[in-house]
Order: structure tokens, then sequence, then C-alpha cells
């Protein structure tokens, strides 16, 4: 899992950019902490190919991605 | 604990994503026609680095006499972005991601803006108003990105934030709203205000303010930033904010043609712009370089202290803070062309920005743990 909380754009973006690039997962799983990032991220995902589970939590977004 | 769960399928719509930016963009171009009629200075309805040298100015920060005035503008963006993040629950207290480094870089991006004359929607504002000039700010715009994100691209941030309390991220937006209060109900006697020249050149308050409100709202909502643009279409090949920068250039561009501004594309007898090409390409390289560092364009630094991050408020404090520098010290250019003490700034800040860069790539060292 990424741990991309605290972080701000494109941060959040590039992390998970680096993990696809380098492994290709087909389910990833990413925390967030704000909208702004889950948009990027989800937008990211969809572009490569990924469904995107978004599950708001109290403080945070876990996005699950899949393919 | 509530739980909200939502399933994105992939592939995309690219209209379906981006509307609200091209929306953002046009309204943005909009807003710099209509200030411009209503008052606002040549090829500058719209400018957030201009605007904040006026507040330096009006506060006495600063002693050049030609540009001060408490620009609602400002103002209207943080607070537009306030309500927006508000009603839809996206306003948080946060902050505490490498404060001092981010104020002296949103100074340096100021610096390099006041050599150049104009932020990034300046810059573009001008290209629709037919002004060369700025497309040699463009390129160095561009290629100070394209910099940045080398080391973006190494592992280059600067730390995460950290939750804070509401008032933390309140205290930015608070503050310009008291001094627009003690503005509007005559006490704005307070502040310097300019006679003559572009701080003596304004739109009428309640313009200025519905205009920035509006743009404040919807660049909160499309999440609308000028150094973005660049940095998506080349990093991840999203073109959505790179489309709403055009969108910007074109509605300026057509809007000077219907409304018979436009004289055509030249260098020279533009208006509040010179022509040493040299530092407008170097300015605006600081001011790309800059602002990738920061993770946003100076509007989008407002945009996000309207939403309570407390680390983009000290970098609009910081952008303050480097127009009093500009003027005080002779950085800035003016219509007659840059200066020597600009030239050197510029070139200061490039070393400073290179080393910024390469420290947080390389050799971060250890951070606190969350």
């Amino acid at each position: 899992m990424i741990d991309a909380t605290g972080y701000s754009c494109p941060t959040p973006v590039l992390m998970v950019q680096k993990e696809v690039k380098a492994k290709a997962p087909k389910t990833l799983e990413v925390l967030v902490d704000n909208r702004c990032a889950v948009e990027n991220v989800t937008r990211f995902a969809r572009n490569s190919g990924y469904a995107v589970r978004v599950e708001e939590r109290e403080e945070d977004f876990l996005l699950t991605l899949e393919r | 604990m509530e739980k909200k769960t939502q399933q994105i399928p992939a592939g995309t719509s690219w209209l379906g994503q981006n509307w609200l930016l091209l929306l953002t963009g046009f309204l943005v171009g909009a807003a710099a026609l209509v200030l411009n009629l209503l008052g606002n200075p040549g090829n500058m309805g719209f400018c957030i680095a201009c605007f904040e040298r006026d507040i330096a100015g009006a506060l006495g920060l600063h002693s050049a006499a030609p540009v001060q005035y408490f620009r609602p503008e400002i103002v209207g963006i943080v607070l537009g972005s306030l309500l927006m993040a508000l009603a839809r629950k996206e306003f948080r207290g946060k902050g505490g991601s490498a404060p001092a480094l981010r104020f002296g870089l949103g100074a340096l991006v100021m610096i390099g803006a006041l050599v150049f004359l104009g932020c990034p929607l300046r810059m573009v504002i001008r290209i629709g108003g037919g002004d060369l000039n700025a497309v040699v700010g463009l390129v160095g715009f561009i290629a100070g990105i394209l910099v940045g994100l080398v080391f973006l691209k190494k592992g280059f941030n600067l730390g995460r934030a950290y939750r804070q309390s509401p008032l933390e991220g309140l205290a930015f937006p608070g503050a310009l709203l008291l001094m627009f209060l003690l503005c509007v109900t005559g006490l704005c006697g307070l502040f310097r205000s300019s006679e003559a020249g572009p701080g003596s050149l304004r739109a009428p308050w309640y313009a200025a303010i519905l205009a920035g409100l509006l743009v404040g709202a919807l660049a909160q909502r499309s999440r609308f930033c000028m150094v973005g643009g660049v940095r998506d279409a080349v990093m991840f090949k999203e073109f959505g904010l790179i489309s709403a920068f055009g969108t910007v250039i074109v509605t300026v561009l057509l809007g000077n043609l219907l409304l018979r501004k436009f004289t055509g594309f030249s260098f020279e007898g533009q208006p509040v712009a010179h022509s040493d090409g040299l530092w407008n390409f170097l300015g605006m390289s600081v001011v790309g370089w800059g602002s990738v560092l920061l993770g946003g364009c100076p509007l989008r630094q407002l945009v996000l202290a309207g939403e309570g991050n407390s680390d983009s408020a000290v970098t609009v404090l910081g952008m303050i803070f480097g127009a009093a520098l500009s003027h005080n010290f002779k950085l800035a250019s003016s219509g007659d062309g840059s200066t020597p003490n600009g030239h050197m700034a510029v070139i200061i800040a490039l070393v400073i920005l290179l080393a910024v860069s390469l420290v947080m790539s390389f050799a971060r060292g250890k951070e606190g743990k969350k």
C-alpha cells in the first residue's frame, strides 16, 4: 500500500506512477488525505487502465486500483 | 465511522473530466477583460503577482508610489475558494511542510515575476493582448518548469504536511477579510493608495471582489493552475489543465478583437511591459521553476490558502515579501526595461533554486514521523 497522506499534488500521483511503471500490479491500494489527490490519482489510474474504488474514511481516502 | 464507497471504472471521457477546467479558463479570461474595461491597467485585468505587489505597497512594505492599492481581487480569490471548500466539505487546516523554504521560494517567484512584469496569468493575458514579449516569457516559463520536473522525477518534494486546527487554516483568509472590511468601510485611509501609475488604475471594488470570488470558487472546484498545465502534460500526458491555460489566451484574444482593442502582435509599446528578451525569459524561468517546486502557480497558492493550507498562506506572504524587496531595492523592471539589480537577483534566484532542488531531491535527511 502507498501511504501518500500529508503530501500535496503531484507527489501522490508520482508515487503511484512509480509503482505502476515498476511493477504494473493487478491491484494497488493508495491512501491520500485530500480531494485533489483523490481526483488526480483517479484520473491517472483510469488513463492507465485501472478501475478505482474510493472509500471515504474519517480523515483519509483509501483508493483501490484494479485491472 | 462514516464510510462511503464509490466505484469508478477505467477509461475516460476527456470532456467529461475537463469541462470545468475549460469553463474556469474562460471565466478567468473574461474576468480579465471585464476588469480591464472597468478600469484595471492594460493587459493586467487579472494578475496575481501585480496585485500582491500593490497590496505590499498599500501596507507600506515598499514605497514605490505608482504601485500601491489594496486589491480586492486577491481577497476575493481566497474567500471564493474558502466558501467553495466549506460548501464541499474540503476545508481543512493543514500545514507544516517546509514553511520557511516555501516562504523563500514564494519570494523568489515574485522577484522573477516582477523582472518579467507579471505572473503566469498575466503572461497569458499579455499574449492574448498581442504582447510578443510575453511569448518570450512563456518559453522561459516552460523551460523553468521542465528543469523543475527533472528534480520532481528524481524524488524532489518539500515533505509532508500535517493536520492543523481550523483556526490555523482560517488565519490568513480572516486577516485578508478584516483588511478588506477596513477598506470598504472607509478606514482604508490607513493604507497607502497610488494617485498615478498602475496602482491608480482600478475597477470598482465591488466588481473586483465579485470577479475574485467567482474565479476563486471555480478554481477551487476545478484545481485550475497555470504551472500544473505544463507539468501534467509532460509528466502524465494529461492535457486538461493546459487546455484551460490555452482557453485563457483564446478568450482574451477573441475578447480584445471583439472590443476592437487588439492592435496586432508586437514587441514594442505594450502596456506595463519591456522588451529585454533575455530577462523576460530568465525572469519567467524563475517563476516556472519555483512554482513547480511549490506545487502550483501564484493563483493556485491563493486558492490552496483559502482551503485552509497554511503552507500556501506562508507562500503568499513570501511573495508579498518578495514584492517589497523588489521595489525597495530596484529589482523590479518597469516599462523602461529591467535593472542591473534585477539581473543580479534573477541569477541569485536561479542558483538558490538549483541548490534547493538538489538538496530536497537527493539529501533531504530525516523528517518527523507521522
